[in-house]
């Protein structure tokens, strides 16, 4: 893929495609949520979008990467199944892990999708060590792991900082960063700059401010997928974005009193999924029509038996 | 006398120990956000102010530890986890540090330190974000663990926990929260390690933890209809736990239930199984059975949840099967109503 320059309108129309594929999806839960079909949190990455298609773009299909329970985006930009996703939401047998996982912990491996936690920073290790393997068994893999700004917070990311740097290992870490962590904002919580962190690691590290922009995170993402192919060592992203809705569920909460509407006004000013109503139109039909098809197939795929229950625990 | 909820209750004996002692102080991710942990820390920052009531980075293991340095220059620390999974994040410091600091130094440094976790069943939580792991806490010597179920006792045990020169964890199941009673309004501190019996009956002894608690009552409701009477017993606190009371009550009933609120295999349902065994064993006309969750992480999916988690029902049809009594008409009976009237995300 990344041998390869694509027609650079196709590959625009393909990003944007993926983006808007993300959005819908997502508003289609918001649609479906107050029915209860869905019975579990989601947390929803409307308006950040564009990190997850910009990261994932430019990977090969055997690249992996390891993300959080905020994890629509990253399952669907790496090509994750529709119709499995849908009934995991659903809690349906037809989902990506029976309907046993749900929201916070899609997977896909056979695309490269390596799992979701929901324990903040948890996975963060884990593409270290899927790094150690990549090398150990010469696959030229690079591995992936996204998180929030909270996640920096967490010893086990600075270990893990440490570890891939004293070891040179092919992760790019990806710090998805719109700024709170549920209510909390980076300055309540924060004494440093990530960015400056990393780099005292000895990590290569950049932050691009315009989180909206799904073609500069995948040009950004290409040059440092291609360095980590080159050398073998981790690089370090920070992409500022934004969260459109609540930490957790399908509403706004603007109301709640730890953040302001206007944030969100100066987002959407700037947001290509609203902006680009040409696209928009020619597009939406028939990604409608296929987000149509994967909750009909939610809706009609069975429930778990109670034997199921017991599956793959041990 | 006024009524509160459990939630209420919590941050009543809060506020009360902070209003009387200016050492105490509470402190947590999220605490003083506006969700305020079930309602529990509402109102605390602005009345104590910032320096007692505090958000915290996402660093569990880090603040753990602050706590205890806290504790060991005379203040009083409250920390507090919204869910006990991330408690996990913390465990050296609590079992290797909180535990024993006390010990490893002769007795000369007491650790007055709560640390309140929420435990159980949500809303789809699944397998990261729903456990209660009481076993994981009551195994380690050094440390005190309560679980209460009413609101007066919710009250107490606060109070008593904030008042204890040991550490004390203090699990809430969260659906818990909503249960209202009458509670008095002094503060008065409950007993640490007395269990309490919630409800008289002869036939049949139940032990139940926690969230249990609510179940093992239906249950006892619905089989009093046909007869049975059930003895209900929370032993409030899990470590130290009140083995005489359990014993006194399974000598008179001679069967007994254990039902607990977590895991059944090498879970806190052995002990209490095995504690009783061992006091009770020549009474007993049966071996004592446990119930608990299915061993397997939770699912998310709520037809599944229904299985993994057991209820009155459960309780009632393990009745049945050990008094050989029944099969009682369950029909119309609505099991499901404290997870109906959930609905997320927390
Ligand atoms: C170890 C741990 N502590 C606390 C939580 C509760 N929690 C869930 S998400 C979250 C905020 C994470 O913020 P960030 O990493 O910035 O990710 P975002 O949700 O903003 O995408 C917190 C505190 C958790 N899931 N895991
Ligand atoms: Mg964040």
């Amino acid at each position: 893929m990344t041998d390869v320059t694509p027609d650079p309108k196709d590959r625009h129309d393909r990003l944007f495609r993926t983006a808007l594929l993300i959005r819908l999806v997502e508003e289609r839960i918001i649609d479906l949520y107050p029915s209860d079909c869905i019975q579990s949190p989601v947390h929803l990455s409307i308006g950040q979008e564009a990190v997850a298609v910009g990261v994932c773009e430019p990977l090969q299909r055997n690249d992996l990467l390891f993300g959080t329970y905020r994890g629509h985006a990253y399952y669907l930009a790496r090509g994750g199944d529709l119709n499995a996703m849908f009934a995991e939401l659903f809690g349906k047998i037809g989902g990506v892990s029976k309907g046993k996982a749900g929201s916070m912990h899609l997977a896909a491996p056979a695309v490269g999708m390596m799992g979701s936690s929901a324990v903040v920073a948890s996975a963060i290790p884990h593409a270290v060590g899927a790094a150690l393997a990549a090398r150990v068994r010469n696959t030229n893999q690079v591995i992936v792991t996204a998180f929030g700004d909270g996640a920096t917070e967490e010893g086990v990311y600075h270990e893990s900082l440490n570890f891939a740097a004293l070891h040179g290992l092919p992760v790019l870490f990806v710090c998805e960063n719109n700024g709170l962590a549920v209510h909390a904002s980076l300055a309540e919580r924060q004494a440093y700059r990530m960015i400056d962190q990393a780099r005292l690691y000895g990590i290569p590290a950049e932050t691009l401010t315009d989180g909206w922009d799904f073609l500069a995170i995948a040009d950004a993402t290409d040059a440092l997928v291609r360095e980590i192919r080159r050398d073998g060592r981790p690089r370090y992203l920070e992409v500022a974005t934004y969260r459109s809705r609540e930490h957790v569920g399908p509403a706004e909460d603007f109301g709640a009193g730890y953040r302001r509407r206007i944030g969100l006004e100066d987002w959407q000013d700037r947001d290509p999924l609203i902006q680009d109503t040409d696209r928009i139109a020619r597009l939406t039909p028939e990604i409608t029509a296929e987000i149509d098809r994967a909750e009909a197939f939610a809706r009609a795929s069975p429930w778990p038996e109670h034997e199921d229950l017991l599956s793959d625990v041990v | 006398m006024r009524r509160l909820s459990f939630a209420e209750a919590v941050r009543e004996a809060m506020v009360q120990e902070m209003e009387r002692d200016p050492t105490v102080f509470v402190f947590g991710i999220g605490v003083p956000s506006h969700a305020k942990i079930f309602g529990t820390t509402a109102g605390l920052e602005e009345q104590f102010g910032a320096e007692r009531c505090f958000d915290t980075p996402i660093s569990e293991e880090s603040m753990t530890g602050f706590a205890l340095g806290a504790a060991l220059r005379g203040l009083r620390p409250v920390h507090v986890h919204i869910r006990v999974d991330f408690l996990l994040l913390a465990m050296n410091q609590l079992v290797n540090m909180i535990s024993c600091y006390n010990y490893t130094t002769g007795g000369r440094t007491p650790i007055p330190l709560v640390i309140r976790a929420i435990i159980g069943r949500g809303w789809g939580q699944g397998a990261q974000h729903s456990k209660s792991l009481i076993s994981y806490f009551t195994h380690v010597p050094g440390l005190k663990v309560v679980a209460p179920t009413t609101p007066v006792d919710a009250k107490g045990l606060m109070i008593a926990a904030i008042r204890s020169e040991d550490p004390v964890i203090f699990l809430e199941h969260r659906w818990l929260h909503w249960a209202v009673d009458a509670v008095p309004e002094d503060a008065a501190a409950s007993p640490i390690g007395t269990a309490r019996v919630l409800r008289r009956g002869r036939d049949l002894t139940v032990v139940a933890v926690s969230w249990m608690v609510v179940e093992a009552m239906h249950a006892a409701d619905i089989l009093a209809r046909h007869g049975i009477e059930l003895e209900v017993i929370d032993p409030r606190t899990l470590a130290p736990l009140d083995v005489d009371t359990l014993a006194a009550s399974v000598s008179r009933t001679r069967t007994c239930i254990v039902a607990d609120c977590d895991w059944v295999f090498s879970g806190f349902s052995a002990e209490l199984a095995a504690s009783i065994t061992e006091r009770c064993f020549g009474q007993l006309t049966k071996p004592v059975r446990r119930l608990g969750w299915a061993h397997t992480p939770c699912p998310t999916v709520r037809a599944l949840e229904n299985v993994f988690y057991p209820n009155a029902e459960t309780i009632v049809h393990v009745v049945e099967d050990m008094l050989g009594c029944g099969p009682f008409d369950l029909a119309g009976v609505d099991f499901y109503n404290h997870e109906n009237r959930f609905k997320g995300p927390f």
